[in-house]
């Protein structure tokens, strides 16, 4: 069973991160960053070309971040593979022992870097979950017998600050019946907005992980309030950040990540976060550090 | 409705680079509605191509173009000048054009259009891309609103979370077609089918080139019950 299955199942807050693959075959700084992890987070999340960017693949990722000792969780969008390569890619995941998976639609070709490529999406996320489901049960979609078969603790995403908030819950039920058992959520800053997304989805039977992602600058907050779809950055958080001068942003930033985390934790509005740095790995123990974790 | 337009002048030149003389065929249903292929612009193709030097030895719009047997008889009026030029040029769609390249065996065909979507006229001169053919028709359950076309992404369990104020993620020109969605089926009290499992889309359907033909699926049918 993977550890963050684990942890989540027994009831304990569960902290997962997220690494993104570089561009590039050079993974030592990943490695770098990956290697203080061990031991304070339970997963480690491998985007999956994330924002339509061409990368070293997660699945390349997972399976290096595994040999360091961090439990990965493979990302599987469905924008760039038919079902063909999902099932192919999972089966993969398979054989280096890959136990977690979030299944992804993707974000559009065109917000990438190669915005000629030809997006795929034969598959939306609920297809991925019901595809590993069907794998799980040592089946390909067609129903042929597998020679082995993968293990996945599976998870998928929802975005709480989505309007209207009844799209975004409706497909949520959806993916829990396709099979998904964690949610990583977009990133969050109001906490009455989280306070209200607990309250709406307290019922359903999945474990919910708040994404957390920490600023970095003013200007950061406000580009994602106005162009991220689902990200709400208060202005007062925005004020304080500014308030503290330039050279103090980022640590700012950090403990504005952290109070965030204690506040959740106390009143046990998520089952977990998911830490995404953004580039800024190194960053994340100093985040736990301030959580108390 | 076949959405077209004319190509750039340059392109069309370039086809008729070696041809002096040259036949013109428009089409009177779709490309007369976009106003790329129906007389007033054929006989603005013929005046820009007059101006070029080339001589236009006739023209013809035909009702529709993409009837094979149709077309065949109406473009034997202009016989003997397709006979006498070294090109025709089609300011039909695609599918016009290549209804005319079966009818005129020997002859070298251009197309004037660049046939785009299959859509419906918003209002005159301005449409919009509505059904991608996709095979298996999803308007059943969706409202009457197409996940496979107006959804950037073609998906058929609901909304992705990228959608920002209504608002596409690919672009803040384009209505999201599952916020669309949702609002259409809770309009009709049937915010349910957004709760359905939708089985895995089987593109197959899609695949290239269909064929249809209603007599022999009839008697497949009419056989297969006997
Ligand atoms: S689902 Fe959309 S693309 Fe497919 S046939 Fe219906 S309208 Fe056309
Ligand atoms: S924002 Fe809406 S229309 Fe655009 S890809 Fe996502 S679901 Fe489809």
């Amino acid at each position: 069973m993977s550890l963050l299955r684990e942890t989540l199942e027994s009831g304990k807050f569960a902290v997962t991160t997220e690494m993104a693959p570089p561009k590039g075959t050079d993974l030592s700084h990943l490695v770098e960053c990956a290697k203080p992890l061990v031991g304070r987070v339970h997963a480690a999340n491998v985007t999956d070309f994330q924002s339509a960017v061409m990368r070293t693949t997660s699945l390349a990722t997972c399976k290096i971040l595994k040999d360091v000792g961090l439990e990965p969780v493979l990302q599987m969008t469905g924008r760039d593979r038919n079902r063909i390569a999902i099932q192919g890619e999972m089966l993969s995941a398979g054989v280096f022992g890959i136990k977690n998976m979030l299944a992804l639609t993707g974000d559009h070709t065109v917000v990438g870097d190669h915005p000629q490529a030809k997006g795929v999406f034969d598959l939306d996320c609920i297809g991925i979950l019901q595809t590993a489901e069907t794998l799980m049960d040592g089946k390909d979609l067609v129903g042929n017998e597998l020679k082995g078969s993968p293990e996945f603790y599976l998870g998928a995403s929802v975005t709480p600050e989505y309007a209207p908030i009844e799209i975004q819950l409706m497909k949520m039920q959806k993916k829990i019946n396709a099979g998904a058992k964690f949610f990583q959520t977009q990133a969050v800053y109001d906490i009455e907005h989280m306070r209200e997304f607990r309250k709406l989805t307290r019922h359903m039977n999945c474990k919910v992980l708040a994404g957390i992602v920490p600023l970095k600058s003013p200007g950061m907050a406000k580009f994602m309030t106005a162009n991220v779809p689902g990200i709400f950055v208060p202005d007062n958080q925005i004020e304080r950040l500014r308030a503290v001068g330039k050279e103090n942003w980022v640590s700012e930033g950090i403990k504005m990540a952290g109070e965030f985390i204690r506040q959740l934790r106390e009143e046990d509005l998520c089952d977990g976060v998911h830490i995404m740095a953004i580039g800024a790995e190194e960053n994340v123990p100093a985040i736990l550090d301030e959580a108390g974790l | 409705m076949i959405i077209s337009e004319n190509k750039p002048m340059s392109e069309i030149l370039g086809f008729l680079k070696n041809a002096e003389k040259v036949v013109l065929v428009g089409c009177n249903q779709c490309a007369a509605t976009c106003k790329s292929g129906g007389t007033e612009e054929v006989l603005k193709m013929k005046e820009a191509l007059e101006s070029e030097g080339k001589t236009v030895l006739g023209y013809t719009i035909l009702d529709p173009a993409c009837n094979l047997l149709k077309s065949k008889k109406d473009l034997k009026a202009l016989k003997t000048e397709i006979a006498d030029a070294d090109a025709v040029l089609s300011l039909a769609c695609g599918d016009g054009t290549q209804t005319i390249v079966k009818n005129l065996k020997k002859k070298a065909v251009y197309p004037a259009n660049n046939t785009m979507f299959i859509g419906e006229t918003k209002r005159v001169g301005e449409f919009e891309e509505a059904c991608k053919a996709c095979g298996q028709c999803e308007l059943g359950w969706t409202g009457g609103i197409c996940p496979v076309t107006v959804c950037a992404k073609g998906l058929i369990n609901g909304a992705c979370g990228g959608a920002k104020n209504g608002k596409c993620e690919i672009s803040q020109e384009n209505d999201c077609a599952w916020v669309m969605i949702y609002e259409r089926l809770k309009e009709i009290d049937q915010l349910d089918n957004l709760l359905e499992m939708r089985p895995m889309k089987d593109y197959s359907k899609q695949n290239n080139p269909r064929y249809l033909n209603i007599k022999q699926k009839q008697q497949q049918k009419a056989s297969a019950k006997a």
